[in-house]
């Protein structure tokens, strides 16, 4: 289990003290894929790096695993250290050393014998799916498999905790994909406890169970991702679950406007704009629409005009006031 | 043609012919003995002065980098000419004798170490600090990651830093040649500073030349051919 409490840190800085983490507090579960999102600056790196001490806090205290990482002596930090791996967003392999050699190092840091770490190497290669790599060099692969040996790498020590600082960012969708679906695995498989940073909504969708918006050194939001996707409560939320901002568009003259949110709408099986058709009768045109799925829910808005005939549009209202999850406001034109 | 032959400079270019390879073997081993023993120092210093740093993987007291850097800085500044001279006596101490090519690296050693240090320094900052970083995660020693990941890593940049330190070191030691060092460097001004003997100067600057030449191919190729990010 991860513990931060009430975790501070300050960066001193020619214009005056930065404040780029403020009394954060999160628990992260044994097990658990964790997300912490936030924009660029919002202090994410920063809270990942206090994780394993590369950053020390100034205020506030680290607990992993029952232990306060901030009262380790230089040793027990070192060794308390191998439990907790990090992949990073530029890899950062050794380039001088083949895939097998690289994979070794944790291990050869650790003094584990070289026949033994070689031999554990090449079980981790494989576990990657790079088993035919051992003797190629970094330079020799792309970004993909080079995330793929860092990974192979990190876990050479047997971590209980994964961090991974951005380890998606420089990588195109596809080979993101791939890579989150190897982090999952390895979560499932190997029961390791893994926190993900990013800034794209995408990675927390497909992996997080749970999620800590970061705004500005601070957890403005965390919760279950469903939770937080479904109903984003503050404006950085919502910025990050709806980049494109809220749907906009021109407003035709004389007919009324709403604007439908959906808040995790489990009924997807019935769609809105075809049941007001069917059963109310209340044809409807969609203005404008951002709406996706996230764990089988529908999150997302709507902007709808009504039927130009008064009676319609009321019935429409009351049509939509009524269907399960949906809040609605109507737009003044 | 035949007068050219019959000449002074010719005369003297014969006469010579048979100490000239005595002469490079001078030069070459002056120069390369005195890198070895810059490189003995120079990357010790040259780790402490990128590890030492603030940020560095092992910061020291910044009162003893500050005093490292004014040494090198101090012995950088005196001129190799004026540095020969001051350390005859040193020279002296230790071995006896201020005159020859075995008390010329003496001097070649104390002016080429501060440059050593300072190329080793440039070397090792050329290291990504991310993989340094990476290394601290994993619960490396400030030494391991000295001796397992800065060193490693920049070792391209160290061989081809050595050779131009090689190079330099070869330079100096023709100048030791002023102070009896011996080595191509002293035929050269022997004859050519003090007695205007032209052809046997020029004769003995071709075999520096060709020497750097030789050193900087070696050392180009050996640094192409450790490094791992180049082979595709």
């Amino acid at each position: 289990m991860i513990e931060l409490q009430h975790l501070t840190k300050r960066f001193a800085s020619k214009a005056g003290t930065l404040v780029a983490l403020e009394d954060i507090n999160l628990t992260i579960a044994d097990g658990d894929i964790f997300g912490i999102i936030g924009m660029s600056g919002a202090g994410k790196s920063t809270l990942v790096r206090c994780i394993n001490m590369l950053e020390r806090p100034d205020d506030g205290s680290v607990v992993v695993n029952g232990r306060r990482m901030q009262d380790l002596a230089p040793k027990e930090l070192r060794l308390a250290r191998r439990e907790i791996a990090m992949i990073f967003q530029q890899f950062n392999l050794l380039m001088q050393r083949n895939c097998l050699k690289n994979v070794c190092f944790p291990m050869e840091l650790a003094g584990v014998p070289k026949e033994k770490a070689e031999a554990r190497a090449k079980e981790l290669l494989a576990l990657v799916g790079l088993p035919d790599k051992a003797e190629s060099y970094p330079a020799q692969l792309s970004s993909g498999q080079k995330q793929r040996v860092a990974i192979a790498r990190a876990l050479a020590t047997d971590p209980k905790v994964l961090l991974c600082d951005e380890a998606t960012s420089a990588l195109d969708p596809n080979t993101t994909h791939a890579i989150l679906q190897l982090i999952q695995n390895i979560n499932r498989e190997l029961g390791i406890t893994v926190v993900v940073i990013t800034h794209q909504m995408s990675v927390v969708e497909q992996i997080c169970r749970n999620v800590a918006i970061l705004d500005a050194g601070r957890v403005v939001e965390q919760g279950a991702v469903s939770e937080i996707f479904s109903n984003p409560q503050t404006p950085a939320a919502r910025r990050l679950v709806f980049p494109a901002g809220a749907p906009q568009a021109e407003l035709p003259t004389g007919r009324r406007v709403v604007r439908v949110a959906f808040n995790g709408t489990q009924t997807t099986d019935k769609p809105l704009v075809a049941s007001l058709a069917i059963e109310c009768g209340a044809l409807v045109s969609i203005l404008a629409a951002d709406t996706r799925i996230v764990n089988g829910q529908t999150m997302g808005s709507m902007l709808l005009a009504l039927p130009d005939t008064p009676a319609e549009a009321e019935k429409a209202i009351a049509y939509i006031r009524s269907y399960p999850g949906l809040t609605y406001e109507e737009v003044e034109a | 043609m035949s007068a050219f032959f019959a000449s002074d400079e010719w005369q003297v270019l014969l006469d010579n012919l048979p100490n000239l390879p005595f002469a490079t073997w001078e030069s070459f081993y002056a120069t390369v003995f005195s890198t070895l023993l810059a490189l003995a120092v120079g990357l010790p210093v040259g780790v402490l002065l990128v590890a030492g740093e603030k940020d560095g993987v092992r910061p020291l007291p910044s009162w003893l980098m500050t005093l490292l850097n004014l040494v090198i800085n101090l012995l950088r500044s005196v001129p190799f000419l004026i540095l020969m001279i001051m350390v005859l006596p040193l020279s002296r101490l230790v071995l006896g004798t201020s005159i020859g090519t075995v008390a010329s690296i003496i001097p070649l050693f104390m002016a080429s170490f501060p440059f050593v240090s300072r190329l080793v320094e440039t070397s090792l900052r050329e290291v990504d600090g991310g993989v340094v970083e990476a290394a601290q995660s994993m619960g490396a020693t400030p030494l391991q990651i000295i001796l397992k990941v800065m060193i490693p890593e920049s070792l391209p940049s160290l061989i081809a830093n050595v050779t131009i330190a090689l190079t330099t070191i070869l330079g100096y030691s023709a100048m030791a040649g002023i102070i009896g060092g011996g080595g191509l460097g002293q035929i050269a001004i022997n004859y050519g500073y003090y007695r205007y003997k032209y052809l046997i100067m020029v004769v003995a600057t071709a075999l520096l030349v060709i020497m750097v030449q030789v050193f900087q191919t070696l050392g180009t190729w050996l640094a192409a051919q450790c490094d791992k990010r180049l082979r595709q």
